[in-house]
């Protein structure tokens, strides 16, 4: 009798501890709530000081993003106009292998039930895959939270109409703008063709054929014309007849897609490229000190956000300074190339079911609309922003590019924009695109036949779009 | 007073036995029984997401599981149990090896436990960053390429990576670094409970290592032995983290890396139930013909000894 009373004050002990426990852990949460909520109230310093911590339910920004391109924009041009009582989250999700779109895809379906502070209220997107959320009720129509025609009217037209659903709703808006030149070595360019003057050096990559006489001179001279399998990718993808899919959801190979392939068998076998793969270490070593590539074919984002990083010597995490000198900054040159493309470019979506319209709206205002402060992110940033008015005087301006030795490639940047047509894309691109590089690769290895890696693409693709039909 | 204590002993002892068998069947039945019931009922249905429009469910029979097996479901089966044989094969050659080292006493081994320990690491790390870490080291550029390269062994970086060879070879030196350690232990384990006179009994006849090797130590830890054999097939079944971390949820290259779970992975990744609830399905039923397998040899293996202890 005696053990059962002991036992039973054993468990109820247990028991005790139990609830207990659970007891602390729930206060301890309470406080640290109560924490951050204070906490949150001193940054808004000057907040009236009625402002209750209930009052602040929704005034929670969610931002959904794939890289931190955008937040440091937010953060040098935005964040010091964020009215007080606002926080600014961004949930960064990287976009390979369709990881992004899927996180973002959950959040959207969830977006009712979600709470407040929860909701997606403004998410980017790409060209690959804009049309899928254009032509969905996940998006709002910004002139609903008060974007104007007026607003948008210096805007580069297919920035516009891509945004746009069946209907004519503007979906989305965009600050940039990624028209694409070939960026080349200008110490190599002197080395092997005798001169590093953008005009002259065009002429030696004036069209495809060109590009290859050039290639072997490269290759002669031991460099490589570009880095890998993948390089040229966008100058074909982007000047396709037709999109990926038709209307009856078969997969097409355009007939530039098959050029490609052949382009790149062409050059590996030849021995023009280095094999590497896009945004590898080995690929991004191409365009830093020790690199061996003439060139890249590139938008204004990856020449300020990709190229300018990687050519640094001490690179910025250990203290270096993107300034000439410093690596191979500033030995770098721009050129149209071959062919007009567009690649990439982000487009900023207000989120159906947002509370925070008003604040979206100021920050699409702010970065896609307003001359001054895109003028700036020219200046600073290097960037192609999407305002004809600014990029047009900017590149009649003294504006030079450090990083491209001074030159100011802007009027270039501009022509192409002009050029660019952005009707032959589909929701899938970003899949098709990705999975196509992929397979193919395995061909240019040598690992299997053309055909093989067809079939493998198309396996692969099905996988991720179980509705796309294949032949 | 007396009897009735013994009475009421009687029945709670029974009770007590139930009550703390129910905690295991809650969450037996939570976890794992009503998902898996879940998991055939959902492999019935045309069940998948198209961007942001949900497709589906419809009911329709048994068109999932046609379909899978028109796809490529016996090459990446293959895949599988190449890369699994592939990790295994040295994995039980030098686990046998290093048991019987450990066990034996004539060889008076200093610091086994410290041995044990070592070998026992790699299973420690996570598999994700232990993926990675390979990764980083064979990449084209990687360390192991520059050191092969400086010692004259290679003139031009080996793309382990874009290799069939290399990137399953890879994969293999992978699961049998994460795993020998664990079997070394479990088949000393194995060895150590074996009777002891029986190597004496051995060697006083005569038998040379080798014999009592293949005499006494392989016939005895058999049972043990096929147990490590088809857990380690049915792990390796599931194989999954190391080939998707190694070729970055590719199965690069030719989908010659792809097992049956990053095959099952790719389904979920278009949310597709259906197709996936079947694969889950045809992988549930694999897996339970190899459990039966094991059961069987083992309670198979425990009657025949017992009929032998009997005859003698």
């Amino acid at each position: 009798m005696r053990k059962r009373m002991f036992s039973l004050v054993l468990c109820a002990a247990m028991m005790a501890g139990m609830v207990t426990g659970c007891g602390s852990g729930a206060a301890t949460g309470t406080a640290g709530d109560a924490g951050a909520a204070e906490s949150t109230g001193a940054a808004a310093e000057g907040t009236a000081a009625t402002q209750a911590a209930g009052g602040d339910a929704g005034k929670v920004v969610n931002i959904y993003c794939w890289n931190d391109e955008f937040k440091a924009r937010y953060d040098d041009y935005y964040a010091s106009k964020l009215p007080d009582g606002y926080t600014v989250n961004f949930i960064t999700t990287p976009s390979e292998n369709n990881a992004y779109q899927n996180a973002l895809d959950e959040a959207l379906l969830n977006q009712e039930s979600a709470a407040a502070d929860d909701k997606v209220d403004m998410f980017l997107v790409e060209a690959d895959y804009i049309l899928k959320y254009v032509n969905s009720d996940a998006t709002m129509d910004i002139k609903e939270i008060g974007i104007t025609d007026d607003d948008m009217s210096k805007q580069y037209d297919y920035t516009k109409v891509i945004a746009q659903d069946t209907n004519g709703a503007q979906k989305g808006i965009s600050w940039q703008g990624c028209p694409g030149l070939y960026i080349y070595r200008r110490s190599v360019a002197k080395e092997v063709l005798g001169t590093d003057d953008p005009a002259k050096v065009q002429e030696y990559i004036k069209d495809w054929s060109a590009f290859d006489e050039t290639a072997a001179k490269m290759k002669d001279a031991g460099y490589f014309m570009v880095s890998g399998y993948d390089d040229t990718y966008r100058t074909f993808s982007n000047n396709v007849s037709a999109p990926w899919v038709d209307a009856d959801l078969n997969v097409v190979i355009d007939p530039k897609m098959e050029q490609w392939v052949e382009q790149t068998e062409d050059y590996t076998a030849k021995g023009y490229n280095e094999k590497t793969k896009l945004w590898a270490p080995e690929w991004a070593a191409g365009q830093g000190p020790t690199g061996k590539v003439f060139g890249y074919f590139m938008p204004a984002w990856g020449v300020d956000f990709v190229m300018a990083g990687n050519s640094l010597e001490k690179a910025e995490a250990d203290g270096g300074k993107q300034e000439v000198g410093n690596g191979c900054y500033g030995d770098w040159g721009a050129t149209t190339g071959p062919e007009s493309y567009n690649w990439g470019g982000t487009w900023i979506c207000a989120a159906s079911g947002t509370d925070n319209g008003e604040i979206v709206a100021d920050i699409m205002k702010t970065i896609c609309c307003d001359d001054e402060t895109m003028k700036k992110i020219v200046e600073e940033k290097n960037d192609f922003v999407n305002n004809k008015t600014v990029m047009e005087d900017m590149a009649k301006s003294d504006y030079s590019s450090a990083f491209l030795g001074g030159q100011n490639p802007l009027q270039m940047y501009c022509d192409a924009a002009a050029k660019i047509d952005m009707s032959k894309i589909s929701p899938y691109d970003q899949g098709l695109n990705e999975e196509f590089q992929n397979c193919m690769r395995d061909y240019f290895d040598g690992n299997v036949d053309y055909d093989t890696a067809l079939q493998n693409f198309y396996t692969v693709i099905k996988e991720k779009y179980p509705e796309l039909k294949t032949n | 007073m007396a009897g009735k204590e013994k009475n009421k002993n009687k029945v709670s002892y029974a009770k007590w036995g139930y009550i703390f068998l129910v905690p295991f069947f809650v969450i037996y039945i939570i976890f794992s029984l009503i998902p898996l019931i879940s998991t055939f009922y959902n492999s019935l249905f045309e069940n998948y997401r198209s961007g942001l429009t949900q497709i589906g469910p419809t009911f329709v029979g048994l068109q999932n599981f046609v379909t899978i097996f028109q796809s490529d479901l016996p090459k990446y089966f293959g895949n599988t149990l190449i890369l699994w044989v592939l990790g295994f094969i040295p994995q039980i050659t030098i686990s046998l090896l290093l048991a019987i080292w450990f066990t034996d006493l004539k060889l008076r081994l200093k610091a086994t436990g410290f041995f044990k320990t070592v070998i026992y690491l790699p299973n420690v790390i996570m598999a994700a960053s232990f993926a990675m870490l390979f990764f980083a080291l064979f990449s084209d550029e990687g360390p192991i390429n520059d050191l092969l390269i400086s010692m004259g062994i290679l003139g031009v970086p080996f793309r382990f990576m874009s290799s069939v060879w290399g990137t399953r070879g890879l994969i293999g030196l992978m699961n049998f670094m994460m795993w020998f350690g664990n079997t070394t232990i479990m088949l000393m384990a194995a060895i150590m409970g074996v009777d002891k006179a029986l190597f004496e009994a051995a060697e006083i006849d005569g038998a040379k290592s080798f014999q009592i090797f293949t005499k006494i130590t392989i016939p005895t830890i058999k049972p043990i032995f096929i147990y490590v054999l088809i857990t380690s097939l049915v792990g390796g079944l599931q194989m999954f983290d190391v080939p998707q971390v190694l070729t970055n949820g590719k199965g690069t290259p030719d989908r010659t890396s792809t097992t049956l779970i990053m095959f099952l992975n790719n389904h979920l990744y278009s949310k597709n139930y259906g197709m996936a609830g079947a694969l889950s399905v045809i992988l549930f039923i694999v897996t339970g013909i190899l459990s039966l397998i094991v059961f069987s040899t083992l309670t198979g293996g425990f009657q025949h000894k017992k009929k032998a202890g009997e005859k003698k």
